[in-house]
This record gives structure tokens, C-alpha cells and sequence, in this order.
């Protein structure tokens, strides 16, 4: 195993539906471009994870998601790590599964890896499916500009005791409990409903983890390609068009097709 | 059933035909949609009142279907003449069906391309004589959730639906799932670069196991599900191209005016539905080598001043065949992505695509999303340049590059492709 910051994305192969393994590589490329050394290991689910200091789970599909929960319980060196001061990324259905329960593409509720106090149950309404707009609330991530994604779920989520909502909602459905809560944070480990990959719009997030896992201060990055894509996505979220406006690019987008 | 459209179709067809018309008089674009909408709300089974008593064919998958759907329209207007109706403008929903149906002929054969979501309901109400079943992997997951329920969707309609004769590509073990527990099927070995989608199995959820890189040695699970017997399959020639093997023994050169590996692997499919509907696979890859273009993919147009070849790709499988086909040049890349409902309205699938086999190369950023593409590309090593409008997006590669004679390769998805077709002369 190399030295230096070790960053594993954990099964690609059952949790890389939604372009979510992205996390890993911005992690990896923003520590490089600062100097600090860093590997990233693709860990495939029919391997033994490997141990490292910064571990990202993505977004997948139901039953790969029951079959990552049980191999990540019974192989056991995510959860020591995390006890050991990894930290941890979660996205969507990895966010669920670092919780105590979710459910199983029947509803049935299945055994998370209790790394962060959320449980995860099948909404009643419609899929979650949308751009999100959301400010930082939690105490844990310290002040972080406002959050964007694009979330793509079917779970309801509570936020339990031992941990704290990480953000609230200004557009978007987020943890679905009715609070307008976004993802949790607990000690190291964050969770989140949103893609895009998240930390690519959110390079400040990324630095985070990153501080989280290092310990130490990070230089600043010329980030104005990122920039730009925030502000291009904030302006949509802040957008909320009038009944007409939709109307109106509703019949333009008929006749285009 | 009755051979004759009833009154009602008649007239649900003539409101297709005219709004279809009214549209393009005014200059609104090709109305595909629009006029179907309203044949379908004069009569909601015009469909499958227009294919009542045709040989028919579908063709789904997440890719190829546009030009899997063309290639079999070629076959068999060449094999059992007439004209082929067909819905070649890729509006593959029931509106689009509505609209080529009542703008054609009310005879002869039926060719439609069928959008994934829709092809269980189409199947049932239309009783196609065949089905193409081309591969399943991420597209749209904003529209279609997961793939693993499509697959699913799909394998329950072929499992008590009409006799149909399945087309399947066996080397795709979503699409052999989708199509396992139907009566008549032919099992083609067509290959399947993008395998992200299809390394968990569908049957018990172990990893499958490929043998090798386009699936010529097959693949397997533990629990025994495993690639069928193939009736028929590619196989690479010396000079390049490929041959159609037959488990007959027959073996048919396929020699297409379209490029790539992929192209003559949905050749293979079509020709195998167009035995299946009694054109002869010789006569019809006979009839598909003279298909110059599908629906202006891969031509080679002038955008803003510069000579560009216009190519598609929507998601991680379909880039990662075009990256196997331009991906070894030295022409400027123009890469152009929207995220319009019909591109999928997330882009996050920029980042299972492999850009870094462009660095080195001239890269522009272009369309509606040019900023994701732009910061993925800065996190691929890719050095580029972002240019909003997708024409001085080309002009400015051309520019840029200079050295090269070649034309611009431009890759678009959905809208940022069609968008600049309009404009190519």
C-alpha cells in the first residue's frame, strides 16, 4: 500500500450508477495540485477494501445497494477505519447505507453500518428527482457556501440524535421527512442526497473531507471553472418561474421535438 | 382484425398529416411530435390501427436504435420492396409512431424505433412479427430510474406477451435477462463495450464474468446464468472489417458505408431481424452497405466556415464507443452537451466517460452544460477551451488547431447534436 493520502471509492461496480466515483477523482486531483501526496483505489466489491483515510460511497440501484451493506458489514475495514478517524463521503443510496436501516427494493428494512445516526425508509409520494439548492446548517461542516446537486431517490430519511442535518433545502426535496434537511453529518462522516458529482460542484466540500482527512491547511485552488459552474446552477435554483413562463417553455419545447 | 383503418383512424391520421404540415409551414421545425399528438387525440389507438395486418419490427435498446432502425428499413425496402414505413427522424415515442404511421403508406412493412420505457406496451398492442433488443445501460436515470427495472419491465412482457420473434444481443446480460423467458429467440453475439451496467447479475446479484474485451469468449455467473448458444455473431476481419459468422456456417461480409465496430454490430442485428421477416441476411446487409447516413450522424458538414464531422453520444456507452473511433486522431474535438428532458436533465454521466483519451488533442467545451463538461474535463487533465455557442465553438477549434487538415470532430449529445445538424451545410 502506497503512502500518503489514501483515497478509496468504494464499490464502483455496485455503487457507480450515477457518475458518483467523479468524488474520488476531485479529491485525489485537488490534493495532487496542492503538493500533498494522494492514491486513488477503485475497491470492486469482490475484493477486500482496502484501508485508507478518506473512503467515498456513491449512488446505485436497489438490489446492488443490499448486496454493497453486506459485503461492507462483513468484510469490516470500513467501519474500523471510520472508528480509527477515516472520514467518510456518502452520496444517496452509500448515504443511506452508512445509516442504521434502509430499505430494500421491496420496502423491507435492511441493516445499515450504523457509521451515522440517519435510517432510511421508502417514501409514499413520488421520486425525488431534481436540482437542489441547499445552505449549510450543521455545526460539523463549519461555514461552507451553499450547497448544489441533483438528487435521484425514492428514501425518506430521518435525522437521529447522533447526528446533525448537514444543510436545509432552499430548492429540492433533500432528506424527504418534511423538515427540507439535506443529508447529515456526524464527526467525519457526511452524507448526502446529491449528485452532479457533489464535490465537483462543491469544491468547498471537497476541501472539507480533505482537511478532515489530512488534518492540515489547505492552499487555496484557482477554481473559476468551478466558479462558473455554481453560479450558472445557483441561478437556476433561485429561479422560480411564473405559471406563464412555464406554460411558455412547455409549448416551445413541444414544438421543438 | 380488420384489415381497413375505421373512419376514426382516418381522420385521426389526416390530423396528424396536417398539423405536421401547419408546423413546418410555420416554420416551427418538423412537427414529428406535434402532429402525432393530435392524430392520437382524435383516435388513441391510431398505432396500432396502422399496423394491423403489416409484417412489423421494433427496435429498442439504449443505443443503436436509430441506425439499427434505418438498416432494417433499408433491408427490407430492398428485399420485399414497397415502401418501408419507418419513424427515421428518432421521435420514438408514440407520437413519433402516430405521426410516420399516418404520413405513410397503409401497406407494406413497419419499422419502428421504440424508446426502452415504451416497448413493453407497444409490444402488446402493436404484435410486432419481431423484436430487436440492442443493449441496456445508463441513459436518462432523471427519467428512467434504473436500468435494472427496465430489464425487468422488459422480461415480464416477453414472458406472457404475443409470440414475437426476439432479436437479442446475448453478449449483454441485461438484455438476455429481459429476453430469457420468451418463446422464440435469436441469440446474436454483437459485443458490449460499456459493461458497468451488467457486472451485477440480474438473476442473483454475484458479479458476472467477461472472458474478454467485446465478449467473443462470453460470460458468466455462479449461479449459472451464462451467455446462451449464439445463432449468429461478429468477428473481426484481417483488413479491419468484420464478418457475420452463422452457427449454419455461413459467413457474410459486412461492409458498411457507416464507421466503427458498433455500426456493423447493428448490422448484424438487422439483418438477422430481417431474416427472421424473410429477407435473406446476404440481401440485406447487401442493402445496408448503400445506407450512407443515418439521421445525419457521421456526416461530414461545413459549421461556421469548417469542414466537421457531426457525431452522437448521450451517455457513458455510447462515448465509449466513439472514443474507441476517434479517440486515437489528431483532429480538434468540439464535445457539446444539453440537458434538456430529452438529454436526461443530469449530466453527472460526464464523469463515468473516459475524456481523458483526449489530452493533447484541441478541446472545446460547447452547449447548455458546456460548464459541467468544463470542470470535468479540468479534472481529466484535458486542457480545453469553453465557448458557449456550439458554432463558434467549432469555428474556434478550427482556429485553434490550425495544423490539421481534417474536419472538426464534433460529438454532441441529443439536442446539442440535432441543434447543430440544422445548422451543417
Amino acid at each position: 500500500m502506497s503512502t500518503g493520502l489514501r483515497i478509496v471509492v468504494v464499490y464502483p461496480d455496485l455503487l457507480g450508477t450515477y457518475g458518483d466515483g467523479g468524488n474520488g477523482l476531485v479529491l485525489a486531483r485537488r490534493a495532487e495540485w496542492r503538493g500533498i501526496k494522494a492514491s486513488l483505489h477503485q475497491a470492486l466489491s469482490a475484493d477486500p477494501v482496502p484501508m485508507g483515510d478518506l473512503y467515498c460511497l456513491g449512488g446505485g440501484e436497489d438490489g446492488p445497494q443490499v448486496r454493497a451493506a453486506a459485503a461492507l458489514r462483513q468484510d469490516g475495514t470500513l467501519v474500523g477505519a471510520v472508528e480509527r478517524g477515516a472520514a467518510v463521503l456518502a452520496v444517496c443510496a452509500g448515504f443511506q447505507i452508512v445509516g442504521t436501516t434502509f430499505p430494500d427494493a421491496n420496502g423491507s428494512g435492511r441493516a445499515g453500518l450504523g457509521l451515522l445516526d440517519v435510517s432510511t425508509v421508502k417514501g409514499t409520494g413520488p421520486r425525488a428527482v431534481g436540482e437542489v439548492v441547499a445552505d449549510i446548517t450543521a455545526a460539523g461542516a463549519g461555514p461552507l457556501p451553499t450547497l448544489s446537486g441533483f438528487e435521484n431517490h425514492a428514501g425518506v430519511t430521518r435525522v437521529g440524535p447522533g447526528a446533525e442535518p448537514l444543510a436545509t433545502v432552499r430548492r429540492g426535496i433533500g432528506n424527504g421527512g418534511g423538515d427540507a434537511s439535506e443529508g447529515a453529518v456526524a464527526g467525519k462522516v457526511l452524507g448526502t442526497y446529491l449528485h452532479g458529482p457533489v464535490l465537483a460542484r462543491n469544491p468547498a466540500l471537497a476541501d472539507l473531507l480533505l482537511g478532515w482527512a489530512t488534518g492540515g491547511q489547505l492552499v487555496p485552488l484557482d477554481d473559476h471553472e468551478e466558479a462558473a459552474l455554481r453560479q450558472e446552477r445557483l441561478a437556476v435554483g433561485r429561479r422560480s418561474p411564473s405559471g406563464m413562463a412555464r406554460t411558455r417553455r412547455r409549448i416551445s419545447r413541444a414544438l421543438r421535438r | 382484425m380488420r384489415a381497413r383503418a375505421s373512419l376514426r383512424a382516418r381522420a385521426a391520421a389526416s390530423a396528424a398529416v396536417a398539423v405536421n404540415w401547419a408546423s413546418r409551414r410555420a416554420g416551427l421545425g418538423s412537427g414529428t411530435v406535434a402532429g402525432g399528438r393530435a392524430g392520437l387525440v382524435v383516435d388513441p389507438h391510431l398505432v396500432e390501427k396502422l399496423c394491423v395486418g403489416r409484417p412489423g419490427a421494433l427496435v429498442s435498446g439504449t443505443n443503436g436504435k436509430t441506425t439499427t432502425t434505418a438498416l432494417l428499413a433499408g433491408a427490407l425496402g430492398a428485399g420485399l420492396g414497397g415502401g418501408v414505413v419507418t419513424n427515421a427522424t428518432g421521435s420514438n415515442m408514440p407520437a413519433g409512431h402516430a405521426a410516420a404511421l399516418a404520413a405513410g403508406g397503409r401497406t407494406g412493412p413497419v419499422v419502428l424505433e421504440v424508446d426502452e420505457a415504451y416497448l413493453p406496451a407497444e409490444v402488446a398492442s402493436l404484435e410486432p412479427t419481431c423484436a430487436v433488443l440492442l443493449n441496456l445501460s445508463r441513459d436518462q436515470l432523471d427519467r428512467t430510474s434504473e436500468v435494472r427495472m427496465l430489464a425487468n419491465r422488459w422480461r415480464v412482457a416477453f414472458a406472457g406477451g404475443a409470440p414475437v420473434d426476439l432479436v437479442a444481443n446475448a453478449d449483454d446480460p441485461l438484455v438476455v435477462w429481459a429476453a430469457g423467458q420468451a418463446e422464440r429467440v435469436h441469440w446474436i453475439g454483437a459485443g458490449l463495450g460499456w459493461r458497468n451496467d451488467a457486472v451485477g447479475c440480474p438473476s442473483c446479484g454475484e458479479q458476472v464474468t467477461f472472458a474478454d474485451a467485446f465478449g467473443a469468449g462470453g460470460w458468466s455467473c455462479v449461479c449459472g446464468f451464462a451467455r446462451p448458444a449464439l445463432e449468429a455473431w461478429l468477428e473481426e476481419a484481417a483488413d479491419g472489417g468484420s464478418l457475420a459468422c452463422f452457427a449454419d456456417g455461413r459467413r457474410l461480409v459486412v461492409d458498411l458505408e457507416l464507421p466503427g465496430r458498433f455500426n456493423r454490430a447493428n448490422a448484424l442485428m438487422a439483418a438477422v431481424a430481417a431474416s427472421s421477416m424473410g429477407v435473406g441476411a446476404d440481401e440485406a446487409l447487401g442493402a445496408m452497405a448503400q445506407v450512407p447516413s443515418v439521421a445525419g450522424r457521421f456526416t461530414v458538414g461545413e459549421i461556421a466556415g469548417s469542414p466537421t464531422r457531426l457525431m452522437l453520444a448521450k451517455n457513458p456507452a455510447g462515448w465509449s464507443e466513439l472514443l474507441d473511433l476517434v479517440g486515437g486522431g489528431t483532429a480538434p474535438v468540439v464535445v457539446a452537451i444539453n440537458a434538456r428532458t430529452a438529454d436526461g436533465k443530469d449530466p453527472s454521466w460526464l464523469w463515468d466517460v473516459e475524456f481523458e483519451a483526449l489530452a493533447g488533442r484541441t478541446v472545446v467545451a460547447t452547449g447548455e452544460r458546456a460548464r459541467d463538461l468544463a470542470v470535468r474535463l479540468r479534472y481529466a487533465g484535458v486542457d480545453h477551451a469553453t465557448v458557449d455557442d456550439p458554432r463558434a465553438a467549432v469555428a474556434f477549434a478550427a482556429l485553434e488547431d490550425g495544423r490539421t487538415a481534417a474536419p472538426v470532430e464534433f460529438i454532441g449529445n441529443y439536442t446539442a447534436f440535432h441543434d447543430l445538424l440544422d445548422h451543417a451545410r
